[in-house]
């Protein structure tokens, strides 16, 4: 075994994988993990352990399954997270606790995302489940929204013996991992159905299908419903646009829409009865992510697909494993590439894209290049389908019905990092909702600190 | 899960039921709508609510069995579980805030086109409880399509019914109706407020701005959350792109770039589904039901 080299990890082929919507990777066995384990130097002062948002002792559950002890990896893991089986596939590793890890210097840095979904993985198929709490405060709080950073605040609640209710807007709790992030790249039924679970067998209780601002609201939680305190993880879910002319046209969606449709929904599998259009051409706008999901999405949906992003391949946002995965499985990328009008046809379809082609010009105030249009360099894209992923914003509906809660200029709700205090007594908030949109773990990190800032407030 | 109380055949093919759904019932107000998936597999479909008893934690519903999933909607029977039942969403009407002395100054005609009765009803109901007397048409292709007409003559100072046959009432769509009462019978409005199939609205809109009078219309378009994350329902008013899930479904009629509605509501129709529509309904059809755009 070369030292310097990760060992590597299982995954389907790119030409059957285009087709399905199973996992593309297929994750270590124990074997493999051990083997992975043993290039870990187990640092007296580790770096990686900086690099990740809630601070996971890495070396220590290496260690444990280095030694096979799986179960107890597990237990490590579970202190710092509720999520694992999660995090260790949708993180952006390569830069957060990879990117400090020593072994990156000099060859390629320990698989600790892989790892840790190992550990996860065999946990859910051995079932191991999360330990539970001793001791009951005989207090209420409220989480609004099921995604990464609810489930993380209430599960840690749930722990210190809170009695804890999730409200969700949607019918099924998961906030992104449910209608965001695709099955191949995180199975529903499996791995997020496992870690909801989990959170529920703390004694969580989930209530789906309730809108907060409309089904009722915070302070009718305070007043009516005696919850002690209220934590806001809504996220941040309103799709934005480019303003430019036939975007109302049929076939262009945001990518939130057609995401929602396909991972939501399921209208990818046919006993559904929820339709998605199906598409020849497809071109999606941006360069993150959520841009190679819905991509990769349209490519197993049968379509040619298009990457259409302004800047260079450097400066995509998205992580750089899902652009290998997305290159791999045909997806083309027409890089500095900036689209003026969509055109449609005479029955309100989407016929093409008007598009210039872009140079990057100096680095801005932040250090970016800015990318300049090319003069006279205007050509169509034929397409039957544009999907808009440009990034969201957090919806303002529980900003705008909560008396006293303040909000920033980009409608995001104003918290302090250490314990998402807001500007509403008993309020805490964290995650998208506060950032605009980030990751994941992100989200998971502000949920803890969340629930530490509830806990001291409530004792 | 959410139990259905009541199931009430109003028409032909268009049923009224009552769900057990108390966050709902509490904080609902006419205009609002909800989402009712029906089990694991089924979609999300938007209806308008028709009435709600706050007391009973109950919310009224209307739809028209025409597509595969309202048909099998009108399959449950009292007693039976819809999985979801998400609501309230979207604004209320803008006459539940309005001062109740300037409303009673004010000479207000709602126009309902067929299924579209059922979220004009609340709205008429609420103006009775606060002391308003309003005008209102009911219209339908025929006597087989009217719906509520007892409940609104309850509510409603005049019901005028108009029948596209003549089979029942005036005959002659909802325009020769308003026509017929402003110009021969010399009624005057402040107010209209329609709603119905989106071309019946496009109409109604037509002819009120000809006439000078201030319309709302409430838009269904094809929907997927209805709580603003998706934009599947974008509509233009005045220039500006809305989503009707939270900025409506209410909006100034006026305003309404109704030719790219009905485009965007045909996104998912074959064309065989628009020949079955076309031939089942007609134009009495109201989105409301959950068939418009959102299936095959």
């Amino acid at each position: 075994m070369d030292v310097l080299k990760r060992v590597p990890v299982r995954e389907q082929e790119p030409s059957v994988r285009a087709k399905n919507f199973e996992e593309v990777c297929l994750g270590y066995n124990k074997e493999e993990a051990m083997l992975e384990a043993t290039r870990c130097l187990k640092c007296k002062n580790p770096k990686c352990v900086l690099g990740c948002p809630v601070s996971i002792d890495i070396p220590g559950f290496i260690k444990e399954v280095e030694a096979g002890n799986i179960e107890e990896a597990y237990r490590v893991i579970s202190t710092y997270s509720a999520l694992p089986a999660v995090c260790g596939r949708v993180c952006p590793q390569e830069s957060q606790c990879e990117a400090k890890c020593i072994r990156g210097i000099k060859g390629d840095p320990v698989s600790i995302g892989k790892l840790e979904r190992f550990v996860a993985d065999w946990a859910r198929e051995n079932g191991i489940k999360p330990e539970l709490p001793k001791e009951k405060k005989g207090k209420k709080v409220a989480v609004i929204g099921s995604g990464p950073a609810g489930l993380t605040c209430a599960g840690d609640l749930a722990k210190l013996g809170y009695d804890v209710t999730i409200f969700e807007a949607l019918h099924e709790p998961g906030g992104v991992l449910v209608y965001g992030i695709p099955e191949f790249r995180l199975p529903k039924s499996t791995v997020v159905a496992t870690e909801v679970e989990n959170v529920r067998a703390l004694g969580v209780k989930i209530e789906t299908n309730v809108v907060i601002g409309k089904s009722t609201t915070i302070d009718e939680l305070f007043n009516e419903e005696d919850f002690d305190a209220v934590f806001i993880g809504s996220g941040a879910g309103l799709p934005k646009f480019m303003g430019i002319p036939g975007e109302n046209a049929n076939g262009v969606f945001s990518a939130n829409e057609y995401l929602t449709r396909s991972n939501l929904m399921k209208a990818f599998d046919e006993s559904y009865d929820t339709p998605i259009v199906s598409s020849k051409k497809v071109a999606v706008v941006g360069g993150g992510n959520v841009a190679m999901d819905a991509a990769r999405t349209a490519l197993r949906l049968g379509a040619e697909v298009h990457i259409v992003y302004r800047r260079s391949e450097e400066e995509l946002p998205a992580r750089v494993e899902e652009v290998h995965h997305a290159k791999e499985e045909g997806i083309i990328f027409d890089l500095l590439t900036n689209p003026t009008e969509i055109l449609v046809d005479e029955n309100g379809w989407v016929k093409g894209m008007r598009c210039v082609k872009m140079e990057l010009g100096e680095p801005d105030a932040s250090g970016r290049r800015k990318p300049v249009e090319v003069p006279d360099s205007e050509f169509v894209l034929e397409l039957d389908t544009v999907i808009m992923s440009l990034g969201t914003s957090p919806n303002p509906l529980i900003s705008s019905t909560t008396e006293g809660l303040k909000i920033n200029s980009h409608k995001c709700i104003i918290a302090e990092e250490t314990d998402g205090k807001t500007t509403k007594e008993g309020v805490y908030a964290g995650g998208d909702a506060v950032t605009g949109a980030a990751t994941v773990i992100l989200a998971m990190g502000a949920g803890k600190a969340a629930a530490k800032g509830i806990d001291e407030f409530l004792s | 899960m959410y139990k259905i109380t009541k199931k009430v055949l109003l028409a032909s093919n268009i049923y009224l039921m009552d769900v057990e759904a108390p966050r709902v019932a509490k904080s609902c107000y006419p205009g609002q709508f909800v989402i009712v998936k029906m089990d694991e597999k089924g979609e999300r479909i938007p209806l308008t609510i028709c009435d709600y008893d706050r007391e009973e934690g109950t919310v009224s519903i209307v739809f028209q069995a025409v597509g595969p999933s309202t048909q099998m909607m009108a399959k449950y029977e009292v007693g039976e579980y819809f999985r979801d039942f998400t609501g309230p969403l979207g604004c209320k009407s803008e006459l539940i805030d309005e001062p109740v002395e300037e409303l009673k100054e004010k000479k207000i005609l709602f126009v309902a086109g067929g299924v579209g009765t059922a979220p004009v009803y609340p709205q008429v109901k609420w103006m009775k409880s606060i002391g308003c007397n309003v005008d209102c048409i009911i219209g339908a292709r025929s006597n087989d399509f009217i719906i509520l007409e007892d409940q609104m003559k309850e509510v409603a100072a005049n019901v005028y019914v108009a029948t596209d046959d003549g089979s029942y009432g005036f005959k002659g769509n909802v325009n020769d109706m308003i026509k017929e009462l402003v110009q021969n019978q010399g009624k005057s409005y402040d107010l209209v407020i329609a709603i119905g199939p989106i071309i019946m609205m496009k109409f109604v809109c037509l002819l009120t701005k000809e006439l000078g009078i201030k319309t709302v219309v409430s838009m269904n378009p094809i929907m997927v959350d209805g709580t603003g994350m998706c934009g599947a329902c974008r509509i233009t008013v005045g220039g500006q792109v809305k989503f009707a899930c939270v900025d409506g479904p209410e909006f100034d009629g006026h305003l309404v770039d109704f030719d790219e509605a009905m485009k965007r509501s045909q996104m998912y129709k074959t064309k065989e589904g628009r020949k079955e529509l076309r031939e089942k309904e007609g134009d009495t059809h109201h989105g409301g039901c959950g068939y418009c755009g959102s299936e095959e």
